[in-house]
């Protein structure tokens, strides 16, 4: 069973699609597993996320978690957006089924590759350690 | 919002008539029918004439039908009822059967028997050579599904029994999604022990029944008062057999109309999807099928989310997805198909029952395409083209 806010931000997920040319992109899950996020993002002069989108594959746990997160973290600082957790962004929704907490809540972790992907591209490779403190590891296509 | 339930595979509504049976046998009838006095002899009459029913619907005696509380109990019954004893030795099953038969059976494989299961095609037909290749001098049974419950796809439960007597084994069916859909008569199939359910079929839930060809051992699974001929102890549930008799005469004298009347309603939905949706995959046999099971997946996209957005638009449908069975596999059945997993999670089963209309057939072709796009456009998968 859903929240209402899950099923709302299932119904009508906000900030769906891809930013063309990207400053950073973050891709995570597997299709055999069920769930693929991808977000993108652009960043301004600022450290701040001016925009970012979504494209997921998955479960109505996955797209209410990917939507989420895009509110959560539009317009604050990487840093601030960093520190944002797959726990946070569910308890945002008001909590998922426990079967959807491990699997299809992984919207932050794909965040945090864009962040990282950004970072990366931007040639500030040193900060990534700085400002993400927990990266999220590779998915693995059979552990759940 | 007009709601429209394409789930008659999950569950039936119990018909008017049938419920109207049942009624009486609640604050009116209520004796124990092992009762000698008046309200029991009457709660008797009603029992044995719900095993008529049962039986005279399967083409069986009234002694070989055993009331369970479904069809769970029916298989375990058939299984480990059957299996008990004998000394571990060997056991058939296919690969894409109902967990009530696929538990039982790994239950026993603990036990120290052994357990083939037996592969199927693209299409769900049970691979005829490797069964009657899997069979052993110790192998005491084999059991395959009448019609899958995923995919619809109907065995063929005649040979597949006479396969198994051939090598000294007995037969097994669970015949769940097929009783009340199907023509089934089970002197002509041939089978020893076949199992139904009263929910599948406009009646109620907690009643199923289990059929054992006369001589056909049996040991109970629930012990006490021996009830059932020995089989299966417990007070009846009058109501529940009464509306599984009723129910069964219903959907056996309905059935000459009904089938044909689904079969096509099937065929045009199947059809018309498959022209609306570009990258569907129809799932399951085209023509050996249950008449109502229109199955199939679509590509880029995940079975639960498409599940949810019929929701909101009023349409009840099912999934064989992970997130939808809430089990984190896509469906055995899917994957045996040899489908991938990115493809199993992609879903859908419209099974239509005797109240569906053409209207709501084509209200459905009319919602899912947009929601498919919808989705589609969400997908990082899908790159349109």
């Amino acid at each position: 069973m859903y929240t209402d806010l899950v099923m709302d931000h299932f119904s009508n997920p906000r900030n769906v699609g891809e930013i063309e040319d990207a400053d950073g992109i973050g891709q995570i899950g597997n299709p055999v597993c069920g769930d693929v996020m991808r977000i993108s993002i652009s960043v301004d002069g600022d450290d701040h996320i001016a925009d970012i989108k979504f494209k997921t594959f998955g479960c109505g746990a996955a797209v209410a978690t990917s939507s989420m997160v895009t509110e959560m973290v539009m317009g604050k600082s990487l840093a601030e957006a960093a520190e944002i957790s797959n726990r946070a962004v569910a308890e945002a929704l008001g909590g998922l089924p426990a079967n959807k907490m491990h699997c299809s809540n992984l919207a932050a972790d794909a965040l945090h590759l864009a962040i990282q992907d950004y970072l990366v591209k931007s040639g500030r490779e040193a900060e990534v350690e700085q400002i993400l403190k927990a990266l999220p590891k590779a998915p693995e296509p059979s552990s759940h | 919002m007009n709601s429209v339930y394409f789930d008659h595979a999950a569950t039936t509504p119990v018909d008017p008539s049938v419920l109207d049976a049942m009624l009486p046998f609640f604050s009116q009838v209520y004796g124990n029918p092992s009762e000698l006095h008046r309200l029991g002899r009457e709660a008797r009459v009603a029992v044995e004439k719900g095993r008529a029913q049962v039986a005279a619907a399967l083409g069986a005696d009234e002694r070989e039908i055993v009331f369970t509380s479904g069809g769970t109990e029916a298989d375990n019954l058939a299984l480990a009822g059957y299996l008990q004893r004998f000394e571990p030795g060997h056991l058939i099953i296919s690969a894409i059967e109902h967990p009530a038969v696929m538990e039982p059976a790994r239950a026993l494989n603990r036990l120290g028997w052994a357990v083939d299961f037996i592969p199927v095609d693209g299409q769900g037909v049970i691979d005829l050579e490797a069964y009657a290749q899997a069979f052993r001098d110790d192998t005491r049974l084999a059991s395959v599904m009448f019609a899958n419950n995923v995919v619809g796809t109907l065995q063929p439960v005649e040979e597949l029994a006479r396969i198994a007597h051939e090598h000294g084994a007995a037969f097994h069916t669970d015949a769940v999604q097929a009783v009340g859909s199907v023509p089934i008569d089970v002197r002509e199939l041939g089978v020893d022990l076949l199992t139904l359910s009263g929910h599948k079929l406009y009646g109620p839930k907690g009643i199923g029944a289990l059929y054992a060809k006369r001589g056909t051992r049996l040991t109970p699974l629930l012990h006490g008062g021996g009830h059932e001929r020995r089989l299966r102890s417990g007070t009846e549930n009058v109501p529940g057999i009464v509306g599984l008799g009723a129910a069964l005469e219903l959907a056996t004298a309905e059935m000459p109309a009904t089938r044909p009347r689904l079969e096509a309603l099937r065929d045009r939905l199947a059809a018309a999807i498959l022209e609306q949706v570009p990258d569907v995959k129809y799932l399951g046999h085209p023509t050996r099928r249950l008449p109502g099971n229109v199955s199939f997946t679509v590509r880029y996209i995940e079975g639960e989310s498409m599940l949810l957005q019929l929701d909101t638009k009023g349409f009840m449908v099912s999934s064989g997805s992970a997130c939808a069975s809430g089990s984190l596999e896509p469906s055995h059945v899917i994957l045996a198909l040899g489908l991938g997993a990115e493809e199993a999670h992609g879903s859908i089963r419209l099974s239509l029952g005797r109240e569906n209309t053409q209207e709501e057939a084509d209200a459905f072709v009319e919602v899912f395409p947009p929601i498919v796009e919808k989705l589609r456009l969400m997908s990082p998968l899908y790159v349109k083209g």
